[in-house]
């Protein structure tokens, strides 16, 4: 074995065992918007990692830095053990990126797009392998022009596919798709995650994070406000249900004033907020609390005109942690 | 498939091609519009054999002796019908039979009126009994390579030349990075020294196409003439075809929107239109721009391809136009390849 193979099959058993993607006080600034502001995150080998967040919440800055294509102000970016500044080439070799809003050309097949970008990577999948993947079989040789939305994102995938990445980047990959795209693609990653690719994605869909994520970061104005797998965030929460009701008082037209007080002081209730006049309990023991909460309302004298109750989810975690909703902005 | 296929270089320039040729508009401008051109100018600005002028005349006696000239059809007509069909355009010229001999009537200051004038007079005195002091004979010759047909032929390759290159590589590079492609290929390995070689690649590949198709029609239909070294010809079509690839790079190395590329091509390409002696010489413009319109690569082009085509000259004797065309290459391209915007 030759001297620099030997270093680079060392390199690769040292790179193997580190993680795949670390972020250390990443920090970027537009003018005066600071877009990631400190970041730390960590992704290990053959993790599904989740960046949820509004839109502005500095998502795709990050994912971008990871990817090379824009240089963070601060701080230090090293996926598969390697950097940027020596390593660039190599490591556009071995990860795969789907962009937000790529266009390809239209007048193009599936299949010249797909050799175009092959022709790109030393190794790879064949054309035909990563069209089957994406299941584009039937659109071989159809003009990306005459794509539906899904199809052309699975292209997409395809292309970010081709080159056999370790580390996957897909952004916001389900934007814009209809439910029967979002979740032909959610199976897709589904398989790609079962191949033991490493994938970091970034959404505004809480659904789609606790759908494929092992572990979501919830990103807000440029920071992670919380960290763990989908079942840990939703536990901060404290209870797992959420019940919102709202009140009107004795005669129908009044506004009722609601004493949050003596409702609170039901068990199972952990935390109460008021959104648009419409409150928000968390509550851990639903089928004892309810009944409570009607015997309480009747007791000021109140109406009740909604009533709802669902599982938390991941918005609540957001919602709870920033007081704003994941798509208010 | 072979290595060759494989290769990134191969894959890029083959979509160049294949974009190119699925873009119909695209083969228009390229193919057809110069043909249509030429095809409309050659018919315009044709050579046509010499015109028979119409006159009138007072008396039968004047009509015989006009219509004895060849270049001169006679009618016998009274002064005021005769002024009317003067007034109109129906003949050129009216001889007037008078007390003293003839008087003619006409407009001096349109050519065929003074060219009909002096064939009325000479039939006329002719016919009264004058003699040529000096015996003189017509030697008639019709030379290919004066004629405005050839004038124009080098200037609109020129000028095709100038739009397919700037549009050919502006337009794509810009509607790239609008649609974000830029920004996804630069985020694969791809060589970017690659991306910008296949644009000249298929630029090349199609010049080849462009100029046979050009020339051959020029040369078939309207004889235009070949008299320098068709392989110094081919020098120059892939030299200005460098110059304006290189001035559409530098068009579209910054431009973020087709808007701003279009507005951009036309603010170079326009005054060039005019001021580039591709429908009339350059010449003719003032002796105070004239270095500035010499110095203009498109001027540089057509003055060396009519060199080339026309007048027979080396590549020597082209020199300056040369020397403008490569460095209207080297640092446009230079130029452009610092300040590109990859993203």
């Amino acid at each position: 074995m030759d001297e620099s193979l030997k270093s680079a099959v060392l390199t690769q058993q040292a790179n193997e065992s580190g993680p795949s993607l670390l972020l250390r006080g990443v920090r970027k600034t537009y003018g005066d918007v600071i877009a990631v502001d400190g970041l730390d995150l960590e992704v290990a080998r053959g993790e599904c990692f989740g960046l949820l967040g509004p839109n502005g919440a500095g998502k795709t800055t990050t994912i971008e830095i990871c990817e090379g294509l824009t240089v963070p102000e601060a701080g230090s970016v090293e996926l598969l053990g390697m950097n940027w500044h020596s390593s660039a080439n190599e490591l556009r070799q071995r990860i795969g990126i789907q962009l937000q809003e790529t266009q390809f050309p239209d007048k193009l097949t599936v299949e010249e797009t797909l050799c175009l970008f092959r022709s790109f990577y030393r190794h790879g999948l064949s054309v035909d392998e990563s069209i089957k993947t994406a299941q584009l079989e039937e659109k071989r040789r159809s003009r990306v022009g005459g794509l539906s939305g899904g199809q052309k994102q699975r292209l997409a995938m395809a292309c970010a596919l081709v080159g056999n990445p370790e580390l996957l980047f897909l952004d916001e990959p389900t934007t814009g798709l209809d439910p029967q795209a979002r979740r032909h693609l959610w199976d897709l990653v589904d398989e790609l995650k079962q191949a033991g690719r490493t994938i970091i994605l970034t959404t505004h869909y809480m659904e789609e994070a606790e759908r494929l994520c092992g572990r979501v970061a919830i990103m807000d104005h440029g920071k992670v406000i919380a960290l763990g797998t989908p079942q840990q965030l939703i536990a901060s929460v404290g209870a797992e249900h959420i019940v919102e009701i709202a009140v009107t008082g004795k005669d129908e037209n009044a506004h009722g004033v609601l004493d949050s007080a003596l409702l609170k002081a039901i068990p199972g209730i952990q935390s109460h907020r008021v959104d648009a006049g419409l409150h928000q309990f968390s509550v851990s023991e639903l089928h004892t609390a309810v009944p409570r909460i009607f015997a309480a309302l009747k007791e000021q004298g109140l109406h009740l005109s909604e009533f709802r109750t669902h599982s938390a989810s991941l918005e609540d975690v957001f919602v709870g942690l920033t007081g704003r909703n994941l798509r208010d902005e | 498939m072979s290595k060759l296929v494989e290769s990134s270089l191969f894959q890029l320039t083959a979509v160049r091609f294949r974009l190119l040729l699925r873009e119909p508009e695209a083969i228009f401008w390229i193919f057809v519009f110069p043909i249509l051109l030429a095809v409309g100018l050659g018919i315009a600005f044709r050579n046509r054999p010499a015109d028979v002028l119409q006159v009138g005349a007072t008396t039968t006696q004047l009509t015989q002796a006009l219509a004895s000239d060849k270049g001169l059809t006679a009618a016998t007509m009274d002064e005021t019908v005769g002024t009317h069909a003067l007034a109109t355009g129906n003949i050129l010229l009216l001889a007037i039979q008078t007390s003293q001999g003839v008087a003619y009537k006409y407009d001096d200051t349109n050519p065929d009126a003074r060219s009909a004038r002096l064939l009325a007079n000479r039939a006329i005195q002719i016919a009264a009994g004058r003699q040529e002091a000096v015996h003189a004979q017509d030697r008639l010759v019709h030379e290919t390579g004066a004629r405005y047909i050839d004038f124009v032929v080098p200037g609109l390759l020129g000028m095709n030349l100038m739009g397919s290159a700037m549009w050919g590589l502006g337009f794509s590079i810009v509607e790239a990075r609008q649609k974000k492609l830029l920004k996804r290929m630069v985020a694969s390995p791809m060589p970017r020294w690659q991306y910008l070689m296949s644009f000249l690649l298929s630029r090349l590949a199609m010049l080849v196409i462009e100029v046979v198709f050009f020339l051959g029609f020029a040369w078939l239909v309207f004889g235009v003439p070949f008299r320098g070294a068709l392989w110094e010809l081919g020098v120059l079509c892939v030299l200005t075809s460098l110059a304006f690839s290189a001035l559409g790079l530098l068009v579209a190395s910054r431009a973020k929107t087709m808007e701003a590329a279009s507005g951009l091509m036309n603010l170079v390409m326009l005054p060039m239109w005019i001021l580039s002696g591709v429908f009339f010489s350059a010449s003719r413009f003032p002796a105070v721009v004239q270095p500035f319109v010499r110095a203009l690569p498109l001027t540089a082009a057509i003055d060396a391809m009519r060199g080339n085509m026309l007048q027979g000259m080396s590549l020597a004797q082209l020199a300056v136009p040369l020397g403008i065309l490569l460095a209207w290459f080297v640092v446009p391209f230079a130029v452009s390849l610092r300040i590109f915007r990859w993203k």
